[in-house]
């Protein structure tokens, strides 16, 4: 573990996603407490600017509503939308990709065409149709992203199990007498978990952007602030109020970016062959 | 290679017919008794109304009878009738195609070729300080929502600078004809391809790198070595090839989102395509022209992913021959 | 003699920070001749491609000479920029290298990889080049060279890949010539097809060549000089029949000792004795390629009607070049393949048909030990649950099967510490007894080692062979050897069964087979072992 964290810390990036997601959690967390007032109300005149009053830094949008508190409530859906998206897309996944690479022959065949349609699909188009089709709310949000991001995963797990199935140490647990399901558990899986947790940390990462995307274009849950939403209700007055649109959007780019370059040091700090380059 | 389309094109009609079928569905799932909504669509929610419809579209049959009604149907070109917009939803769409074709070939081609070309640079320059610009603005780019990036290319190039047009597809009231036209369309098209490809060119820039990167580590790079051969020749003609096929792959499998990623480019920049179409659809909760338009789009990736299988062809002998 | 084409002098190269040691080479010198051919002899880690690489200027990132001359045509070779160098790579010196599948670029026809050779130093006209190309292939003896040279990489045989690669490194005649393992990847009888090439081109052409190689046989075969390397150092140098002869250092004494004779004494007798395994009527096809609809399927067959028995206490050997089907005959027999038609009777229950709970059973009494050190032990699990885990599977208590795992840890030689430990703590040899422990842990009566020995060092090699003999005798168990190294047969086997494209040519005696081989395949075979007829000549 100690090891790990050396080698996460290595990368620079990685160390500064890190402090940033930090504060994007930590924001979220303390929301309710640092802005108790729903971020739904009016509490100043329209089209505020930022940096004229103290008491709202960002400045108002088009129905006075404070837009700093608007941020802080909005990281809340993009944290919570993305994390439990994700862990949707992978319970799909996981399950799917193991069986197709443990079992091959026609399993694999019918699993992989299934797969590959989803892949086909234009996938922001299926999640806009089935969040409109099921009515735009939190749960339909996040299964419409579920639904759209679970193949690269069952494509990852596919091939690492098809790859490891074929290992000799496999192998020999087949001869010891395990049965399959020991041998998918103990001896395949946890050998794919490190591609498997750098993917998933850059699906989370995709996941915020697909939702800011789907509130932005109206298909948000209409009970929650969200990044997109402020975004999507700004775009109309962006000759007037610039700062409507650019904030929401440096909030969604830095938690993005963030979780990005926690994918590129987990993947430093799990995979080992690159670190042993030169040998 | 005739043979190789042919079988593409088989296994892309059975794809397209799965999203017919997938789309038939969605339709029954969506709230309410379809001819109810249809009948709100029209605007004539009345009892008698829904009842005919009903008989129309042949909602009293089976429902697998009903499938096949749709998918003959689709067969002649026919993708249902739009009510809010008083037009079939096949014609609305032939209409926008043109547009969105367009805005997100021009995409494609420039962030395949800006990104490969930046990969190229910094895998040759790696840990250098323009490795490490380029890497950098890859990443930015790549977590950049690409509605966000649109509307802050608006709010600098035509608000603020007043460079380029932020609005439409052509000079309203211009009517330009000839070349002239095609200058002012191709002005048009600079904010909304760039901003869209600008995402897929951080994705390609980044596999570029990775891969050239990798196959440089290759043994045949030292055979190449060996000969005594110019590493610029070594990293064109060994390194380069190599390093491309995974690209190639990647970008077929990226058509999707760029497609999809063009309804939001459409609406921001007013861009008559289908993306904007598919968004005048969802403010008006159209569903048949919601997913006729999902459908087409589905068509397109499927014709990206066959220029990118037939690219991949061209440059791997081993799937050409084998 | 005259002047040495090339004389390294006290070359020093050093390893990145957190390498097991400081230098790769420490202090080397040795002189190259034109007309002569050295070797240059180690095991892995060693340092043996070291230098080679440094005078190719080609060594890998973060590994750089630190002191010392590489002197060539009277010029240090360290001080040279990279441009001078590379007018000298592919003119001066040639190298060849060890993987002949990833030493071609997949993507490019081989006469134009051959041209590129003539176009990095400015020669000839490109129509010119492609003629070349094509005399070149027909002097490394390809069959059908105008053929060969349209083909792509992948088209060719490793052996004809090898020798496109020599073909690429004669085509400026130069002064030298590496060879990195070259033909370590290959099978035997290529093998020697391939040493005999580089001799006769070596002789016709007058070339000094550097010969890399882990294997002796390969020496007695090739070399006029050897210089034996460990750490990184060289400990002995000399004339090829010096040095395998009378090997003055004890580090060369223990390599050549470690060598499997290709001896094989007359066993006694194994009829009458009560047969445990028997094979008959085996077989298994492969479909490949043939895609969904179109495409044609090849079809390989890769056990032929494959007869075989095995009585108790007896280890059977089956060998093959790459493609005979002996690894599929032993993955049959415990069923990781499925066998399309025949009967394997395991103490007289037929165990090729059964499934479910029933083979479960039946493969306790059967087990198998893997070629792969590195790939073998699962790298997230402790040894002590990999041993454990098979006898837990069949209902032994955790507690029961841990206090079996410690004594089957003593039994191959190991600290019973071991059991806490995980696999990447151990070296291949200790990681090839983790693996000899599990796989009697359900106290088979049979074991199948497919090439357990192949991927080990040679002093490795003898002392896991050595084990596996005791044991063999201690827990009188039978063991069928699949193997693709003969001389490896020749030590631990009593019979041999001896394989080519899927079926069995010969079956006999070690001793019979090695002494009087009945098949032409054999005779082949054991003729292409290098350093047989040093041997042979040393014996008689």
């Amino acid at each position: 573990m100690a090891d790990f964290w050396k080698r996460f810390a290595r990368n620079r990036g990685a160390v500064i996603g890190l402090a940033i997601l930090a504060v994007v959690i930590l924001v979220a967390l303390l929301a309710p407490l640092l802005f108790p007032q729903s971020p739904w109300r009016m509490v100043q005149r329209p089209f505020l600017p930022p940096f004229s009053m103290d008491q709202y830094p960002l400045g108002t949008d088009a129905l006075g509503r404070d837009v700093i508190s608007g941020l802080a409530y909005g990281a809340q859906v993009s944290l919570l939308v993305g994390l439990v998206s994700t862990v949707a897309a992978l319970l799909i996944g996981i399950p799917i990709g193991a069986l197709a690479g443990y079992f091959g022959g026609w399993v694999d065949d019918a699993l992989m065409r299934f797969t590959e349609f989803f892949q086909t699909v234009p996938s922001f188009a299926l999640a806009i149709v089935l969040v409109a089709i099921f009515q735009p709310s939190i749960e339909s949000i996040i299964a419409a992203i579920a639904i759209v991001s679970w193949p690269p995963v069952a494509r990852l797990v596919r091939g690492e199990v098809l790859s490891l199935r074929s290992r000799e140490y496999v192998e020999a647990a087949i001869l010891s007498g395990q049965s399959n399901l020991t041998i998918i558990l103990r001896q395949v899986l946890p050998n794919t978990i490190s591609p498997i947790i750098v993917l998933a940390s850059l699906m989370v990462a995709t996941a915020i952007l697909l939702e800011s995307s789907l509130s932005f274009l109206g298909l948000g849950d209409p009970n929650l602030m969200s990044w997109g939403y402020m975004i999507g209700a700004a775009r109309t007055v962006i000759r007037q109020a610039w700062w409507l649109s650019f904030f929401p959007g440096v909030a969604i780019l830095l938690t993005v970016l963030a979780l990005n370059l926690i994918g590129e040091g987990l993947n430093d700090a799990l995979n080992p062959r690159l670190a042993r380059r030169g040998k | 290679m005739l043979r190789f389309i042919l079988m593409r094109l088989g296994k892309a009609a059975i794809i397209l017919i799965a999203i017919l079928t997938l789309n038939f569905f969605l339709i029954h799932a969506a709230p309410g008794d379809p001819a109810a909504v249809m009948a709100g669509e029209a605007g004539a929610a009345d009892a008698k109304f829904i009842a005919q419809l009903r008989e129309q579209f042949g909602l009293d049959k089976p429902l697998l009878t009903q499938l096949g009604i749709y998918l003959k149907g689709v067969l002649q070109f026919d993708l249902g009738f739009s009510y809010r917009q008083q037009m079939p939803v096949a014609d609305l769409i032939l209409d926008r195609l043109p547009a969105t074709l367009l805005l997100t070939m021009t995409a494609f081609v420039i962030s395949l070729l800006l990104g490969t070309l930046a990969g190229v640079l910094a895998s040759a320059r790696v840990g250098k300080w323009s490795d490490t610009a380029i890497s950098t603005l890859a990443l930015l780019f790549y977590a950049t929502p690409l509605y966000w990036a649109a509307l802050m290319a608006v709010l600098l190039f035509s608000v603020y600078f007043n460079w380029l047009p932020g609005f439409g597809y052509e000079t309203v009231g211009a009517n330009y004809t000839g070349f002239r036209r095609a200058l002012d369309i191709g002005q048009h098209l600079i904010l909304p391809a760039t901003t869209l490809g600008l995402f897929f060119m951080a994705v390609y820039m980044r596999m570029t790198r990775a891969s050239m990167l990798e196959v440089s580590q290759l043994d045949f790079v030292k055979t190449a070595r060996a000969k005594g051969l110019k590493s610029s020749i070594i990293q064109r003609r060994h390194i380069f090839r190599n390093a491309m096929l995974p690209v190639v792959t990647l970008a077929g499998l990226q058509a999707g989102q760029l497609v999809g990623g063009a309804v939001l480019t459409e609406t921001v920049f007013a861009w008559p395509g289908i993306g904007r179409l598919m968004f005048e659809a969802l403010a008006q909760r159209d569903y048949n022209l919601l997913l006729g338009v999902f459908f087409v789009s589905a068509a397109m990736v499927l014709l990206f992913n066959l220029i990118t299988d037939i690219l991949y062809r061209f440059v791997d002998p081993r799937i050409r021959v084998a | 003699m005259t002047e040495p084409v090339l004389s390294i002098k006290n070359l020093k190269i050093a390893l990145p920070e957190g390498a097991d040691r400081d230098f790769a080479v420490n202090d080397i010198s040795y002189d190259l001749y034109a007309g002569e051919i050295l070797c240059i002899v180690g095991e892995s880690g060693s340092g043996k491609s070291m230098s080679a690489n440094a005078t190719m200027g080609l060594l890998p990132d973060l590994v750089r000479p630190v002191g010392g001359e590489i002197i060539f045509e009277d010029t240090d070779l360290l001080k040279l920029s990279e441009a001078q160098m590379m007018d000298l790579r592919g003119k001066k010196i040639a190298m060849i290298f060890q993987e002949p599948m990833s030493a071609l670029n997949p993507l490019m026809r081989v006469e134009d990889q051959i041209a590129e050779v003539f176009e990095a130093h400015g020669l000839l006209a490109p129509k010119e080049r492609a003629t070349r190309a094509i005399e070149l292939l027909t002097e490394v003896g390809i069959p059908d060279p105008e053929k060969a040279a349209r083909a792509y990489p992948f088209q060719l045989s490793g052996g004809q890949r090898q020798r496109v690669m020599i073909a690429m490194a004669l085509a400026l005649e130069p002064r030298m010539l590496i060879a990195d393992e070259p033909t370590t990847a290959l099978d035997v009888t290529t093998q020697a097809q391939i040493l005999e090439l580089i001799r006769n081109l070596q002789e016709k052409h007058g070339m000094a060549v550097m010969f890399i190689t882990h294997d002796f046989g390969v020496v007695a075969e090739i070399a006029d000089r050897v210089a034996v390397m460990q750490y990184g150092k060289i400990v002995e140098a000399g004339t090829a029949d010096a040095v395998l002869d009378n090997p003055q250092h004890e580090y060369t004494q223990k390599l050549i000792a470690a060598i499997p004779k290709l001896a094989a004494e007359a066993s006694e007798e194994t009829a009458g004795k009560t047969p445990i395994l028997e094979v008959e009527g085996l077989n298994k096809t492969y479909v490949t390629g043939g895609g969904l609809l179109f495409s044609k399927p090849r079809i390989v067959h890769a056990v032929n009607d494959v007869n075989l028995t095995l009585s108790e206490g007896e280890t059977l050997g089956i060998v093959g070049e790459s493609g005979s089907g002996k690894s599929s005959v032993g993955r049959c027999l415990v069923r990781l393949m499925q066998p399309d038609s025949g009967t394997v009777k395991l103490a007289g229950h037929d165990m090729a048909q059964l499934s479910g709970e029933a083979l479960r059973e039946a493969r306790k009494s059967i087990q198998m030990i893997f070629q792969d050190p590195y790939a073998s032990l699962n790298p997230r699990s402790k040894v002590g649950r990999i041993i454990a885990e098979g006898p837990m599977a069949h209902g032994v208590s955790k507690q029961e099967a841990y206090a079996r795992a410690v004594k089957l840890l003593e039994l191959v030689d190991l600290d019973a510490l071991a059991i806490d430990r995980y696999p990447h703590e151990f070296s291949g040899g200790q990681r090839q007894r983790i693996g000899i422990a599990r796989a009697l842990a359900l106290e088979p009566r049979v074991i199948i080692a497919d090439e357990a020995v192949s991927a080990l060092d040679v002093s490795i090699q003898a002392q896991v062979l050595d084990l596996l003999a005791e044991l063999k005798e201690r827990l009188n168990l039978a063991l069928i050897f699949i193997t693709h190294d003969l001389r490896v047969a020749a030590q631990i086997c009593d019979r041999i069964a001896v394989m080519q494209k899927g079926r069995v040519v010969e079956l006999g005696p070690a001793h019979a087979i090695f002494n009087n081989p009945q098949s032409d395949y054999t005779r082949t075979l054991i003729e292409a072992i290098p350093g047989r007829e040093k041997e042979l000549a040393a014996a008689g």
